[in-house]
């Protein structure tokens, strides 16, 4: 067990080192350049300063050795500096984080809050009417355009009722709990209906396929109760696949995030992804790929753990 | 092709009334039992047809879809402009369906393009087996994996100049629908390439693929002979499935302002500035994201019809 894990941790690092060059090397493909950046607009320099700006800061160079300056002091924990924020990276981009995750966690609690009771029932009368009501909300929910959704509902919410904020993680001036709450409520919405759709599929159907199962019949003909058989036996078998998908899904969940904190203004990582790509702050828009890279190895992992609890008969020896 | 074969005949078993019909008609009964692909894809046909006789439509309204008129912004809906205009107004109408032009040629060529890549990287890893094998799986994973849309807007947002594309090219009009089909080319292979492989390992070692092997065939000449007749019908299901994915994606880099560039209207971008407008010209906002929905959820319900009708064991209680 221990051993499967020392192994899938230096996959994971390795398949990181991976990401982080061929980030690096895209990122250098994008318009701009931190010198011309930089001097855009000053009127006295010349291009031999130029050529020599860039020696300095050592841009002349090949891809492969700004690469290693960078790892190099990327691994002593040293990400540069924001070139918009005029700020370290890491001191940006951690509070995001944790704005993120807690988007992200709410929304996935309720979504399987949601996705969990309706796929089970969906499963036990497939092709009933409730049956298909529930697969048409869950087709709505993997058909609906992200940040259309998101429009929507502040159409709805903020402009014809005015019941919630349109956007912004807090009103400035106030630090309350509930103004935070309240500026959560749509964007977590959000995110929550585009996340329950595709979960309802996939609960439904890995409970049709284990209710189908011998074991199922054979505690149903032990004369065990309905309900402890479907909650006992099949749910917990169903899990299995459910996590795998959700798991692999992580980077969908991250990809939503990044639109609903985009239409919301609300202060998260992938907010800060979106807006450092577009203005050029090229140490933020690298890290925060990697970071989000990274967010999605660890949930892999974690799914794996997860796997081995679930189901004894996966065993990670030899 | 023969499990499958035998899952028909035992569906035939079990309707009576249909004693011996021939697959083809079975498939088409199938499929229209279920209503909501009927209806999807009767819609689909209807949007395609009104995207494709958009000039018509314009020359009979006597506009045309990127005429600026300052004047007449934000109108309602009147007999020249049966929806209203635009911020720049523009008669919304006639941009819908020009929008619907290119985002369902995205959606269709896209999702054939992914098909296309993925079913090459399935045969080969599928067929070459071992390390190559292995190493294509653990891409698929890694690409699977990985959240997708902040390195797509990396990838749109590269400058194609720094890669020695000339500038004539890299700016013109019809650049970035290009580029958005390669990318999503690019991200989309996945499904496919597992589903393929798969099919691929296990015709791999039936006899009649050791006979072919035998009598000397070439593995190219395997692979579209023997392999890929087995997964026609998933290879269809997935491709069907894609293609409102795709549009999804398009929509989102377009909305986004990184995917198709304005004055080229696609249905992502005619949203860009819906957001802005949205306490001035709500109906801005609703126009184009309803089609998309309405689009892509037909365009899902249409995948799950076929996937009944060529699939039956996947859905019998």
């Amino acid at each position: 067990m221990l051993r499967y894990f020392a192994h899938r941790l230096i996959e994971a690092a390795i398949v990181l080192l991976l990401m982080s060059f061929c980030i690096y090397g895209l990122i250098g493909l994008m318009p701009g350049d931190p010198i011309d950046l930089m001097l855009s607009g000053d009127p006295n320099v010349t291009s031999e300063d130029i050529a020599r700006l860039k020696a300095l800061h050592g841009l002349d160079q090949p891809l492969y050795e700004r690469y290693w300056h960078w790892f190099k002091d990327a691994a002593q924990g040293d990400f540069g500096y924001s070139r918009t924020h005029a700020r370290p990276v890491l001191d940006i981009l951690l509070p995001r984080l944790g704005n993120t995750c807690l988007l992200m966690g709410i929304s996935l609690v309720l979504a399987f809050a949601v996705a969990l009771p309706a796929g089970v029932l969906a499963a036990l009368r497939p092709r009933s009417w409730y049956d298909y009501l529930l697969n048409l909300f869950a087709f709505a929910g993997i058909s609906v355009p992200s940040f259309w959704l998101a429009l929507l509902l502040i159409l709805l919410f903020a402009v014809e009722l005015g019941w919630l904020p349109a956007g912004g993680v807090q009103t400035v001036g106030v630090d309350r709990f509930g103004d935070r709450a309240a500026h959560l409520v749509l964007p977590v919405l959000t995110l929550t209906v585009l996340t329950a759709g595709g979960l309802l599929r996939f609960v439904r159907a890995a409970m049709i396929e284990a209710l189908r199962q011998d074991y199922v019949r054979t505690a149903l003909a032990k004369g065990l109760s309905p309900l402890g058989v479907v909650v006992g036996h099949a749910l917990r078998n169903a899990m299995i696949p459910v996590v795998t998908v959700l798991a692999l899904n992580f980077g969908a969940l991250f990809s939503g995030a990044l639109i609903v904190e985009t239409m919301f203004a609300y202060q998260g990582m992938g907010k800060l992804i979106y807006d450092s790509i577009m203005g050029n702050d090229f140490n933020v828009a690298l890290v925060g790929l990697l970071f989000a890279t990274l967010l999605t190895l660890v949930s892999n992992l974690g799914a794996d753990a997860v796997y081995a609890w679930l189901d004894p008969r996966i065993s990670y020896e030899g | 092709m023969k499990a499958e074969a035998l899952g028909q005949l035992a569906a035939a078993a079990r309707s009576p009334a249909l004693p011996g019909a021939p697959p083809g008609r079975l498939l088409l009964r199938r499929f229209v039992r279920h209503r909501l692909a009927v209806a999807s894809g009767m819609v689909l046909l209807l949007l395609a047809l009104c995207s494709l006789v958009a000039p018509l439509i314009a020359a009979w309204l006597g506009h045309d879809p990127n005429a600026v008129d300052l004047l007449g912004r934000f109108a309602g809906p009147s007999s020249a402009h049966p929806l209203g205009t635009d911020e720049l107004g523009r008669d919304l109408l006639l941009r819908l369906l020009y929008g619907g032009q290119v985002s369902l040629f995205v959606g269709l060529v896209g999702a054939l393009a992914a098909a296309l890549l993925g079913t090459v990287v399935g045969l080969v890893a599928g067929y070459a087996g071992g390390r190559t094998d292995a190493l294509l799986m653990r891409l698929t994973d890694a690409v699977i994996a990985l959240p997708l849309l902040p390195l797509l807007i990396v990838l749109a947002a590269i400058d194609l100049g720094k890669l020695g594309v000339p500038a004539a090219v890299a700016h013109s009009e019809s650049a970035s629908l290009y580029r958005i089909l390669l990318i999503i080319a690019l991200v989309g292979w996945t499904t496919v390439a597992r589903l393929v492989r798969g099919a691929t390992l296990s015709v791999r070692e039936r006899d009649y693929v050791r006979a072919a092997v035998a009598l000397g065939a070439r593995p190219l000449r395997i692979m579209v002979r023997h392999v890929l007749p087995n997964v026609v019908s998933p290879l269809i299901v997935a491709t069907t499935l894609s293609v409102g994915n795709v549009i999804l994606t398009e929509s989102v880099l377009s909305f986004l302002g990184l995917g198709i560039q304005p004055p080229l209207p696609s249905w992502g971008n005619m949203l860009t500035n819906a957001q802005e407008l949205i306490w001035q010209a709500p109906a801005l906002a609703i126009y184009p994201g309803l089609l998309i929905f309405v689009t892509v959820i037909a365009f899902n319900f249409l995948g799950d019809g076929l996937q009944d009708a060529l699939d039956p064991r996947a859905e019998e209680p």
